[in-house]
């Protein structure tokens, strides 16, 4: 099948060929605690929802918000241009949730964060919804949670 | 991702990142990104490598000891499996339909199965599973030259309906392949190259494209490399 070859070698290249969104004076914020005792969250850009929740739109630039509980999760985001059935075998390839439990468990990390997020990952090219509205508000309530550490997965 | 690593970093949060595209994440510039050269949609890996799993996260973990910006890479390469699934579709059971749609009618009961195990499906972002063989005749319709203006689609959305279709055919394939968890791209190479609906999609999205109708009702129908 070479002409599938190409698939994620395509898309790798595509992303290359895109320009970034630039961050001027960018933060940098160490880790104030010990890892062992760090809560930890999960930020996805998978467009992961409940089947109970709204669905994603297009060019959503909102979240939806996960309980630490929750494994029975859609995955809407839009593009066929990635793999969706590594995800449906077995969540935590995308959404290692089970994974940070095991990691709390164990004494890894300090604990795992009642609540997760999931943005989309098609987001306007500017990001600036993101950067400006509903990133900021997401901090704010893995703040409130508590949360030190936030594991950024893609797709 | 790495926006909102900025953006987390800005309100007073730590953050690494599991970067998929390396070219991105090295201009982007996020404090802490673990590169892994593994097939897109699969950050972690593999499905159900646990060891694997954890180890990616131990790594990832690992930068917050940098005091400083800094992308590593995986040491691990996991390419994508490009071979279709081993999957048999049930034999034509009214030859008087369109080809795909008497296959996803064949295909309902191990769709079905799914749904009862699972819970849950990703099919519905617009039409239900009962719409599918609808679609599907609508689909063919186009895909063999009527003018697609003329026969509305169920669900309107042409990349959501293919998305939809996708899912259906994804979890009946689960349920009916036998061996391994399918590679990447495997489910993928099944529904293009060996399935009706799959080349009726690509006939379809063929045929909008010849019909002059808008790119982006066409382009995101199937991956854009086919």
């Amino acid at each position: 099948m070479s002409e599938t070859k190409s698939g994620d070698a395509a898309m790798r290249e595509y992303g290359a060929s895109q320009e970034v969104p630039t961050f001027d004076d960018p933060a940098f914020t160490p880790l104030s605690t010990p890892l062992s005792e760090a809560r930890v969250a999960i930020v996805t850009s998978a467009a992961l929802h409940r089947a109970d929740q709204e669905r994603f739109s297009p060019s959503d630039t909102k979240y939806r918000v996960l309980d630490r509980g929750d494994r029975d999760l859609v995955m809407g985001h839009w593009s066929p241009n990635f793999d969706h059935t590594g995800f449906q075998l077995d969540l935590n390839v995308v959404y290692p949730i089970d994974r940070l439990e095991e990691l709390a468990a164990d004494g890894v990390i300090g604990d795992v964060s009642p609540r997760h997020f999931a943005f989309a990952g098609n987001q306007p090219a500017t990001v600036s919804e993101l950067r400006l509205d509903t990133g900021p508000a997401c901090a704010n309530e893995l703040l409130a949670d508590g949360v030190d550490i936030v594991v950024l997965t893609p797709v | 991702m790495s926006a909102l690593a900025h953006v987390f970093e800005a309100a007073g949060l730590s953050t690494v990142v599991l970067a998929s595209m390396h070219e991105v994440v090295e201009r982007m510039k996020p404090p802490r990104a673990l590169y892994c050269e593994f097939p897109l949609g699969r950050p972690l890996g593999r499905p159900g490598d646990v060891e694997l799993q954890r180890d990616v996260l131990e790594r990832a973990l690992a930068l917050f000891d940098s005091p400083h910006q800094v992308l590593r890479t995986h040491p691990l390469v996991i390419e994508s499996d490009e071979q279709p699934l081993a999957c048999s579709i049930p034999p034509r059971f009214d030859p008087a339909l369109p080809a795909a749609v008497d296959e996803a009618q064949g295909l309902r009961a191990a769709y079905n199965r799914s749904l009862d195990h699972r819970g849950f499906t990703a099919v519905g972002r617009v039409i239900d599973a009962d719409t599918i063989p609808e679609a599907l005749r609508v689909l063919d319709r186009w895909a063999t030259g009527e003018p697609w203006t003329e026969h509305p689609l169920p669900g309107k959305n042409t990349v959501a309906v293919c998305h939809d279709i996708r899912s259906y055919y994804t979890e009946a394939a689960l349920e009916l392949a036998t061996g391994p968890a399918p590679g990447s791209r495997s489910v993928e190479a099944w529904f293009h190259d060996e399935t009706e609906a799959g080349r009726t999609v690509l006939g379809a999205r063929a045929a909008l494209q010849a019909q002059g109708a808008p790119f982006p009702f066409w382009f995101y129908m199937t991956p854009g490399h086919r």
